[in-house]
């Protein structure tokens, strides 16, 4: 099976969180969005490995750790099809994929500079307008951008 | 405590709307009471603009409050470095409410977040001018009798005028009819005709601006059309005639056609207008005391029963 193959490539979890099906070219985003490089436990990083559905593909690897839903959110705006597996004593024992949440809050940047957000010391706020097409909306200055232009924070 | 700020007119129902104009009709009537009397109502212009504070602060002396405040960011502390969220809350300290005008888009929004007492967004940037649209709507009601089933044509620069764009918001209770005058560079953006079909707002768009076009208008709302806006100056220097408002132009418009300007206006509608019945703009930024009023008395939790007694 393939996840026997992928486990060649990197070691074996006994408990935590594998992320798996990143596009490489979003791997870091998802690393800084969750905080990973502030983390303390074992942590392996897969870059550009071979994959039948993304041509290359990051994974990562969390020893301990386990995300909440929120956190897992998150992912939406940069990898929105990145799927989490929970690792218990060398199991899968859950799946967990990302959904877009309601609001984004302190994530991503408003792209208007004469927004309040980019001008006082304060979290960003964003509604998501539509979560087909992946607009969304400032709560502030009411811009809307599309997912594919966000700038994260 | 409830928030009731007055930041943006587009959630408002239109039972608050019809309310809120109730209100300034009372106002109308008689627009010196002392209802206001021991309140304290600050006036913070980030950014000058000195029709809409003189509007303001007059409503706020007609019914007996004070008035502190500034007209000019250069003369406080927020020319030192001073945060907003400081500003307004040290404000807070002093006053029942703040009336307040900014360069930043969704400043007031994070202003009624922040403060203890209501807020009053009196324009942030090129997002919202709330109060200007309850004076337009009340200017079209008033002169029309009703705000249901109006053809309003609104000319100029619909690409950047926020006034218009609020209006257009505001009306959608009110089943109008829209007609957009504009040059191709300014004409209205996407979103809002995207606005109006999902809200089932009949629109129809133009570039010739003449007296055949505007024969069906109930409202005429006139903006300005900016040097400042265009990015092709021949573009500017081809259209800059061509949207301002003669009065052999209104020949053929209904009797009940009434012409609206947020002003200031520069050169968009002749001064040959000006005597001409169908001109209301200037009447207009008079209404803009009463509708003021009955912000100002809504938000501190005034009641129309209250001010009628």
């Amino acid at each position: 099976m393939n996840n026997n193959k992928q486990a060649l490539q990197v070691a074996a979890l006994k408990d935590g969180t594998v992320i798996d099906h990143i596009p490489s070219d979003k791997l870091f985003q998802v690393v800084s969005l969750l905080g990973i490089e502030h983390m303390d436990t074992n942590v392996t990083i897969g870059f550009n490995l071979d994959s039948k559905k993304l041509g290359k593909k990051g994974i990562i690897k969390l020893a301990d750790k386990f995300f909440s839903d929120e956190e897992i959110s998150r992912l939406s705006v940069v990898a929105p099809n990145v799927k989490l597996n929970i690792i218990h004593d060398y199991e899968v024992v859950e799946k967990k994929e990302v959904h877009m949440p309601d609001e984004l809050r302190g994530i991503v940047k408003c792209p208007n500079p004469k927004c309040i957000t980019n001008n006082e010391p304060m979290q960003t706020w964003f509604h998501v307008a539509d979560k087909e097409q992946g607009i969304l909306k400032c709560h502030y200055c009411e811009k809307e951008q599309h997912k594919e232009n966000i700038k994260l924070l | 405590m409830e928030n009731r700020s007055f930041v943006t007119i587009a959630g408002h129902s239109k039972e608050k709307i019809l309310y809120l104009l109730e209100m300034a009709k009372e106002f109308e009537k008689c627009p010196n009471r002392k209802i206001l009397d021991g309140k304290v109502v600050a006036t913070l212009f980030f950014e000058p603009s000195t029709r809409t504070r003189l509007s303001f602060e007059t409503a706020v002396n007609r019914l007996g409050g004070r008035v502190i405040g500034f007209t000019d960011a250069a003369t406080t502390s927020s020319s030192k470095g001073e945060t907003l969220k400081d500003t307004i809350l040290m404000v807070s300290n002093y006053a029942d409410l703040i009336v307040m005008r900014h360069y930043l888009e969704g400043a007031a929004r994070y202003a009624s977040e922040i403060a203890p007492i209501p807020i009053i967004n009196a324009g942030d940037g090129a997002n919202q001018h709330p109060s200007q649209t309850m004076l337009d709507l009340y200017s079209i009601r008033k002169t029309q009798g009703t705000l249901e089933n109006l053809n309003i044509y609104m000319v100029g620069d619909l690409k950047y005028g926020r006034t218009v764009h609020s209006l257009l918001m505001a009306m959608r209770h009110f089943n109008p009819t829209f007609h957009f005058i504009a040059p191709k560079e300014l004409a209205m953006p996407e979103e809002y005709k995207l606005y109006c079909r999902q809200h089932n707002i009949k629109y129809v768009e133009h570039e010739d601006f003449n007296e055949d076009v505007i024969a069906g208008a109930d409202i005429l709302y006139m903006t300005r059309v900016q040097r400042e806006r265009f990015t092709d100056l021949m573009e500017y220097e081809r259209v800059k005639d061509v949207y301002i408002l003669r009065a052999n132009m209104l020949r053929k418009a209904k009797d009940n056609m009434k012409i609206l300007h947020p002003l200031p206006r520069v050169n968009e509608i002749a001064y040959d207008v000006d005597t001409d019945p169908h001109a209301y703009y200037i009447q207009q930024a008079r209404n803009g005391l009463f509708a003021r009023q009955a912000i100002i008395c809504d938000v501190l939790g005034i009641t129309l029963d209250e001010i009628k007694q």
